[in-house]
């Protein structure tokens, strides 16, 4: 080997900079901008039709009013059956989601053999990859004349049918994050509270369980979120008629459903049925930011990190 | 004996899916099977429940799913990449980066839809076409990838940058040679995913104006429909062969979900490590 | 009840630390620095994290083709001190380096100095083995790759594990997983990755101390071969392991300040091996040399 005192003393000044490490940061800084340009492009989108309409109903008769019929001559504009229709409907989805998903994931990571969680893990993605409109035909068609056959009186379009296929629809939801986040908990935690004598039990839900802790509440907030915010299953079976009660059985009808058939058809732009729209919109909006909110809080104070 | 029960009510929420799941895929097939003819999928939208085909929309379907991929995994992985490995996590400006994508994630899409409408067909003047529903699917499942990817990146261990750094690497050396591959079947799986989820959204679609009366071609700067709101317009007609028409339509819709599906699998079982 | 004999002048006097004589390595023979090539010349550097000084006014110099080791109680600071000198510290946005390294003329620290050409001069192996999951060979072909190294990869990747004395337990299956191999294997590896960017020096942090006993050998082994051609730097929390392998040892302690509170490391004693540890000047060094505390 050649003798390495021979060589001359390195000279360390480099005078270049690395111009394309400044170039890749920026391109990867531009990426993450569209993410702020969207939630801008959101607010700008709901707020200024909603501004306006707020400006000819005032914000009061809107939260408190009590009837919805925005098309009528004169029209109501108390948007609360609407907020009533979509927590029907979600305390019903959230009321299966969270428990099922949670057993679900917590059997896959730490009980299933690696051959069952194979077939299975698949299966519960089958689920979460299906559509839902699909969901929707299926509360429809199958689900309200099955509550009929077992002694529930639903209506034809009723928020309880809705509910419970929406809340098997988020198991994976729950399911998957939470499972990817106890994934993520080193096997070295777990053999070390199993050479202090612990068991399955004790290791999943005193070790496994708060370590994934902050994925597994993520994956509750967004099974809330999305249970709030979604559309097509209580389009289809939960119905298009605004009613002010929280009773399951009930036709109701939520923001979303209210919003998409409105927002699909062609309502005159500048009309006040048009900015109901974004004056809904912007409530769901509200409610789902708020809950995100209050979400991330928890998250931050329960969580147990590692390393 | 506590084992055994916690054993049990595990396998029993496992259970809950799995017969749902069951009894609906039972239920569209008893529907649909019959309704799967050439028409279906070769035709375009009729008056006779019968006659009534998918094409345009399947076509549209297709289009936006590959255009979506084309924008959103540039798009999110460079996100993932920006907060996870060159971000300063103590400036103020990339802690709302974080929270804002996270709060993203949980918008609803009927809310992404209610942004097409208002900049896309009204604002850009873009109006009701293909490109826009392909951006706005972009934008929706956005989120979803960054936190994917930003997952992926994360589980790779420290050691391995520290010890790349130290061989005198440069930070996107490091990050393109020993980091992305590492995390590249966590991103890949998160995108299939993500994608998958696209192909099945309606609401946002609904919003720009996919619910029309379709019978030609889609192009990228038409009017358009898509294969889920094809099958919710049939659901929503009041004559009752529409209703299983749609079953029809769903089986298709699901075959592609299934192939895509098949992948994503294929792709998290052959390059999962655990670390 | 000092354990420690009076160092004698024959090569053959055994030093005894506690009860156990320690085996002098020949390279631990009483030298001469005078005339050494100075590689670090270290000028009251102080390292803080957050304001707070990690390790405080050290002041030293590293001596080519020799291995210094650098050896104290925990949390004295021994491990932020060594990532001083490739400017790992730099990867830590907390951190912060005071005073002056002198590497050959150049402060380290320099406005002009680019990290990247430090670290190709002055290589690392970590207290845990961490090799990429790629191929053995792509272990080892990283650094030259990164840095642009390219011609006659394969021979660098043989001569890198050569030197690291692991190619010929691995010659035949280089396209294998690194993962595969064993703790030792693993650290040798590393090593070997160290060594194919043809550094100068090579900063070790306790590169034994996961390893068993045997594997932990050949580690040894390996250095007294490493330093004819490359100047090694070595934290360890083993004494008999820097007796038997350094030339010159470093003593860092712990400073408690006056209110109780802070923590800094500093150095005690710097001079060969076995002054350090047959004649120590600091009584300190002393304690900790003899097993009273530490």
């Amino acid at each position: 080997m050649a003798s390495r005192s021979a060589v001359a003393p390195p000279a360390l000044q480099s005078s270049r900079i690395r111009w394309g490490e400044l170039v890749i940061k920026g391109m990867l800084a531009l990426c993450a901008l569209v993410s702020v340009a969207t939630t801008v492009g959101i607010l700008i989108a709901l707020l200024q039709p909603a501004i306006d309409f707020f400006r000819e109903i005032s914000v009061v008769d809107f939260l408190t009013g009590s009837e919805w019929a925005p098309l009528f001559e004169p029209g109501s504009f108390g948007v609360r059956p609407l907020v009533y229709g979509t927590l029907a409907v979600t305390f019903v989805a959230i009321a299966v989601a969270v428990p099922f998903g949670l057993g679900s994931a917590i059997y896959l990571s730490e009980y299933a053999h690696r051959r069952t969680r194979k077939v299975l893990k698949p299966t519960l993605e089958i689920l979460a990859g299906i559509p839902t409109v699909v969901f929707g035909y299926f509360a429809l068609v199958f689900v309200t004349p099955w509550l009929r056959d077992i002694g529930i009186q639903v209506d034809i379009f009723n928020a309880l049918a809705a509910g419970l296929v929406m809340g098997v629809m988020l198991i994976p939801t729950v399911a998957s994050l939470s499972e990817d986040a106890m994934q993520a908990v080193p096997d070295a935690l777990r053999h070390g509270a199993y050479a202090l004598g612990g068991n399955r039990v004790h290791v999943a839900t005193r070790v496994v369980v708060p370590a994934a802790l902050s994925g597994i509440v993520a994956s509750f907030v967004l099974a809330i979120s999305r249970a709030i915010g979604e559309t097509m299953i209580v389009l289809i079976a939960a119905g298009q008629q605004p009613t002010l009660t929280l009773d399951p059985r009930r036709t109701v009808e939520t923001m979303t459903a209210f919003i998409a058939a409105t927002g699909n058809g062609d309502v005159p732009r500048g009309s006040i049925e048009y900015k109901t729209i974004f004056a809904v919109g912007l409530t769901l909006f509200v409610a789902t930011y708020a809950m995100n909110i209050v979400a991330t809080r928890l998250v931050r104070r329960f969580r147990e990190v590692y390393e | 004996m506590k084992q055994i029960a916690f054993r049990g009510v595990l396998l029993l929420s496992l259970s809950v899916a799995l017969v749902t799941l069951g009894t609906l895929l039972f239920t569209v097939f008893q529907d649909g099977w019959g309704q799967l003819d050439k028409t279906l999928i070769t035709g375009v939208n009729s008056s006779d429940p019968h006659q009534a085909g998918a094409r345009p929309a399947i076509l549209a379907t297709i289009e936006m799913g590959l255009l979506l991929l084309a924008f959103v995994v540039p798009i999110g992985v460079g996100t993932a990449i920006y907060l996870e490995e060159y971000a300063n996590k103590e400036r103020w400006y990339n802690r709302l980066l974080e929270i804002n994508i996270m709060n993203l994630a949980a918008v609803p899409s009927i809310v992404y839809g209610i942004l097409g409408l208002a900049f896309l067909v009204r604002g850009l003047g873009l109006g009701r076409v293909l490109l826009a529903g392909a951006m706005i699917l972009t934008l929706l499942v956005l989120p979803t990838v960054v936190i994917a990817s930003r997952e992926a990146l994360r589980a790779v261990p420290n050691s391995i940058r520290q010890g790349a750094y130290a061989l005198g690497a440069t930070r996107w050396q490091v990050v393109w040679r020993q980091v992305l591959p590492a995390a590249l079947p966590g991103i890949a799986t998160g995108s299939i995913l993500a994608l998958s989820r696209a192909i099945g959204e309606t609401a946002p679609l609904i919003m720009i104006g996919a619910l029309t009366y379709i019978a030609f071609d889609p192009t990228l700067l038409g009017p358009f429909t898509a294969l889920p709101v094809q099958i919710y317009d049939w659901i929503s007609q009041s004559d009752q062969d529409y209703t299983l028409r749609a079953a029809g339509g769903i089986i298709v819709l699901l075959g592609i979900l299934l192939v895509l599906n098949r992948v994503a699998i294929f792709v998290r079982n052959r390059y999962q490590k655990r670390w | 009840m000092s354990q420690v004999e009076t160092m004698s002048e024959s090569p053959a006097a055994p030093v005894t630390i506690g009860d156990v004589a320690v085996q002098q390595a020949p390279a631990a023979e009483a030298f001469d620095v005078r005339g050494r090539d100075v590689v670090f010349d270290v000028q009251d550097v102080t390292v803080s994290y957050d304001d707070d000084p990690a390790v405080s006014d050290v002041s030293m110099k590293i001596y080519k083709n020799l291995v210094t080791a650098i050896i104290g109680p925990s949390g004295c600071g021994k491990s932020t001190f060594i990532r001083c000198f490739n400017r790992m510290n730099d990867l830590i946005p907390s951190a912060r380096v005071d005073g002056l390294i002198d590497y050959h003329g150049t402060d380290l620290y320099g406005s002009s100095v680019d990290p990247v050409e430090v670290r190709m001069r002055i290589g690392m192996v970590f207290q845990k083995p961490n090799p990429f999951p790629k191929s053995i060979y792509d272990n080892v072909a990283f650094g030259p790759r990164v840095l642009g190294m390219k011609d006659d990869l394969s021979g660098r990747v043989q001569r890198a594990l050569e030197q690291a004395a692991l190619w010929d337990e691995v010659k035949d299956r280089l396209k294998r997983n690194a993962l595969s191999l064993s703790g030792g294997q693993q650290q040798r590896l590393c090593i070997a990755r160290a060594l194919a960017v043809e550094p100068e020096v090579i900063l070790m942090d306790e590169p034994a101390s996961s390893l068993d006993p045997i594997a932990t050998t050949r580690i040894e082994d390996l250095m007294h071969g490493l330093k004819e051609n490359y100047t090694i730097v070595i934290v360890t929390h083993n004494m008999q392991q820097a007796a038997r392998v350094a030339d010159m040892t470093a003593f860092f302690s712990v400073e408690t300040a006056a209110d109780g509170a802070a923590r800094t490391g500093i150095l005690v004693e710097y001079d060969s091996t076995k002054r350090i540890f047959t004649q120590p000047s600091d009584k300190r060094t002393e304690d900790y040399v003899t097993g009273r505390f530490g």
